[in-house]
């Protein structure tokens, strides 16, 4: 049995796409699955159907991802979708994030749960807005590493230079905005060169094709340098003949690595004790670290529901009132005095917009203060003052724990995607009124 | 068990890193956990088929050493197989849990459901299914989709909300980011959680190998009475196979997928242990759907207009 373990236990990896509509990222999606053996023959013999049908003579990869009816009849991509496929060395979910008209919303979605994002760019017209604008929000969601995929090299005659001084540029702008690991792949999806097999047109580059990379990245932070966060999801409490006296706190550790005999304080209340026992899915354990979901057994007995955070480390300290970077989600804006409820870890409560500090120009990165509201695709500055404390970590320290949603009480609506602290590191500040209408 | 020792299986030379099984795992639980904080009246689906078997296990080890938190609810077509009907019942009664069944016979018989020409029941689960969730006031109910399974799923959410109708609107999803799952609704809503979204068939089976888990006999090669319709190996039965023209054989084959008889299809295959049956789907040119389900094919969009109107 041991061996048959060993040997399928590979790592995950979930990665995000971005590219605008024209720089081929559906083939290139198309071409990592089916390079990949990733698709299988009556998918495949769909797609060729589909494509006879519609007068077209070689398959179309792209209807390999287009999944809905709507999407199919109008050829776009309206939704995030996620496709998955695995090599012998890596199991991969790939969200597939559209790029048309509400990108910035879709490329949120898709990167926040990223560990890489690969932003596309074509050959031929270098970084553009667009690439900016895609390397902006993989460095606001915090993304840890970052491929730029430089594309349609077949059409610039597979040109070092080209690619040279496009990486050279993106890199660059990718570090002014905090990204630290950016890996620069000259490709061509249609083609098929340094996608999974290396290209015999570009001898120059002597990097790793795009699937190579993704396979060797590592994976997952170093928990043992981060302070612990437990939300506690669900008390369980069986009250049977065998487990008279068991009340486990169940939860997933959101960071860090928790030991039997730490002590920890249980936040908002403050209160301290002593982890007695960690249950790993029914078989005990004497260590647990993130994102293992567990059970944690106290020394003490304390009260803790639904909601509070058991830390170790320095701890956050609770407050009701919030700064965050927001990404406005839904076509109602998001204004000053709105009454909302907020969802951070596994704890709810009502929230008021007291302030919206500031719009980012996602193009410019410029700040844009004097706004009343924020529209759907907005990235912005919010105050919010919170009905009951939060133990909040900054999103810059602990993605999991520095994020929250806005949800419209009255239809429960997700509104707002919230991230705790500053944006980037280094911004430029512009306190010129904003000439755009965009209330 | 050994799930620590397993757990610590290193990847990529970090001693901290999981396996994608345990990444999966611990991902299914969380979303598991997050319904049972949230929501009054949850419960899952069960059909005894490998996907809803592993949801179970899954939710076993969420709440241990507590019981599950929630019933089961069976949408049966009259047309399942015996063994897989058997392993159901077994099953609830083995951990001690409320099975509830929606039966589609039931709804012919009463004059509520018409049998369709072609004897196919499946599209025939959407009407019993509402019925039950909105008798029983079900607020949340899993079920064992995953996005691999078929393009129109790769759309679906973890937390996917049902209007009073049970009908999916792909344009209307609520976006979702992180592990932050949304479970507002309004009275009559409902909401489907899929904590296997992101499992595909291999990871499923691997997860059946290594936690030993018990399947019905079905899924394993076995000899048995089938007749060929569509390109499909169908059992033959009471439910309306073989026509004249139609011969029985006795083959040797085996299940991946499990439904109504009329519209589930048979692999050859001698794969007789979990191992096999992993060898085999790797080496398969074949998706699980594409090889066995005959509703599938109905239309390009076929999934997609179902879920619409409530199926899962």
């Amino acid at each position: 049995m041991s061996t048959t373990i060993e040997t399928s236990a590979t790592s995950l990896l979930r990665f995000a796409t971005a590219g605008s509509v024209d720089d081929g990222k559906s083939t290139l999606v198309g071409r990592l699955l089916h390079d990949s053996k990733s698709v299988l023959a009556d998918q495949l013999e769909a797609v060729e159907h589909a494509s006879r049908r519609r007068g077209q003579e070689a398959p179309d990869l792209a209807l390999l991802t287009d999944g809905l009816r709507a999407e199919r009849e109008q050829g776009i991509t309206i939704d995030v979708a996620y496709r998955y496929f695995a090599t012998a060395r890596r199991r991969f979910i790939l969200a597939d994030t559209p790029g048309h008209v509400q990108y910035t919303r879709n490329m949120v979605t898709g990167a926040s749960t990223a560990e890489l994002a690969v932003v596309l760019v074509d050959a031929r017209n270098g970084v553009v807005e667009q690439t900016r604008r895609h390397a902006a929000v993989a460095a606001l969601l915090r993304v840890p590493h970052v491929v730029l995929a430089v594309n349609k090299m077949d059409l610039v005659e597979y040109a070092e230079p080209v690619f040279a001084a496009i990486a050279e540029e993106f890199t660059a702008y990718a570090a002014s905005l905090g990204v630290k690991d950016v890996v620069a792949v000259p490709i061509s999806a249609l083609a098929g060169d340094n996608v999974v097999e290396p290209s015999a047109h570009m001898d120059w580059y002597g990097g790793p094709t795009l699937l190579e990379h993704l396979e060797t990245v590592p994976v997952g932070s170093d928990p043992s340098i981060e302070p612990a966060r437990f939300p506690v999801q669900y008390v369980i409490r069986p009250q049977t003949e065998e487990n008279p006296d068991y009340r486990g706190y169940a939860g997933q550790l959101a960071s860090g690595v928790l030991r039997v005999g730490d002590t920890v304080t249980v936040l908002p209340s403050g209160h301290t004790s002593t982890v007695a026992g960690i249950d790993a899915l029914g078989a005990e354990t004497d260590i647990a670290w993130a994102p293992q979901s567990v059970t944690v057994r106290l020394a003490d007995d304390i009260d803790i529901s639904r909601g509070d955070l058991i830390a170790a480390g320095p701890a956050p300290v609770p407050t009701k009132d919030i700064e965050a970077t927001v990404c406005h989600l839904n076509e109602r804006p998001l204004t000053v005095g709105a009454k909302v409820l907020l969802k951070h870890t596994t704890r709810t409560v009502r929230a008021l917009v007291k302030e919206i500090s500031y719009r980012i120009d996602i193009d410019s990165l410029e700040q844009r203060s004097g706004a009343e509201g924020l529209k759907v695709n907005d990235i912005g500055h919010v105050v919010l003052r919170t009905a009951e404390p939060l133990a909040l970590d900054d999103y810059t320290d602990n993605r999991r724990t520095g994020s929250f949603l806005l949800i419209d009480p009255a239809d429960g609506t997700t509104l707002t995607a919230g991230m705790a602290g500053e944006a980037f590191d280094t911004v430029s500040t512009n306190d010129a009124p904003d000439e755009e209408d965009w209330v | 068990m050994t799930t620590a020792t397993r757990s610590l299986v290193a990847t990529d030379g970090n001693p901290y890193a999981l396996s994608h099984l345990d990444a999966l795992e611990a991902e299914s639980v969380h979303i598991f956990r997050e319904v049972a904080g949230e929501f009054e009246r949850p419960v899952i689906l069960f059909s005894g088929g490998k996907d809803s078997i592993v949801m179970l296990h899954l939710a076993l080890k969420a709440f241990a050493p507590a019981a599950i938190p929630f019933s089961l609810l069976h949408v049966d077509t009259g047309h399942n197989f015996p063994e897989v009907i058997e392993y159901r019942d077994r099953t609830a009664a083995q951990h001690n849990l409320r099975l509830h069944v929606a039966s589609v016979q039931d709804f012919i018989d009463r004059g509520l459901l018409r049998e369709r020409p072609d004897g196919t029941r499946n599209p025939l689960q959407t009407v019993p299914l509402l019925d039950a969730i909105e008798s029983n006031k079900f607020d949340a109910v899993f079920g064992g989709g995953r996005r691999d399974e078929e393009k129109a799923r790769a759309k679906e959410r973890v937390f996917s909300l049902r209007d009073e109708f049970g009908a999916w609107d792909p344009r209307r999803q609520r976006p979702e980011l992180w592990s932050l799952y949304n479970g507002r609704h309004a009275p009559g809503e409902h909401v489907r959680v899929f904590p296997l979204s992101n499992w595909t068939e291999l990871d499923v089976w691997q997860y059946i190998e290594r936690e030993d888990i018990e399947l019905p006999e079905i899924y394993y090669a076995h000899e048995r009475d089938v007749f060929k319709r569509d390109g499909m190996w169908l059992t033959a039965g009471e439910w309306g196979g073989p026509k004249e023209h139609e011969t029985v054989e006795k083959r040797l084959i085996r299940y991946r997928t499990v439904g109504d008889m009329s519209c589930t299809g048979a692999v050859d295959s001698d794969a007789a242990t979990i191992a096999d049956v992993i060898a085999e789907i790797a080496a398969s040119r074949l998706t699980e759907r594409g090889a066995t389900r005959a509703d599938d094919k109905m239309s390009e969009a076929a999934m997609e207009d179902r879920k619409r109107e409530g199926y899962f």
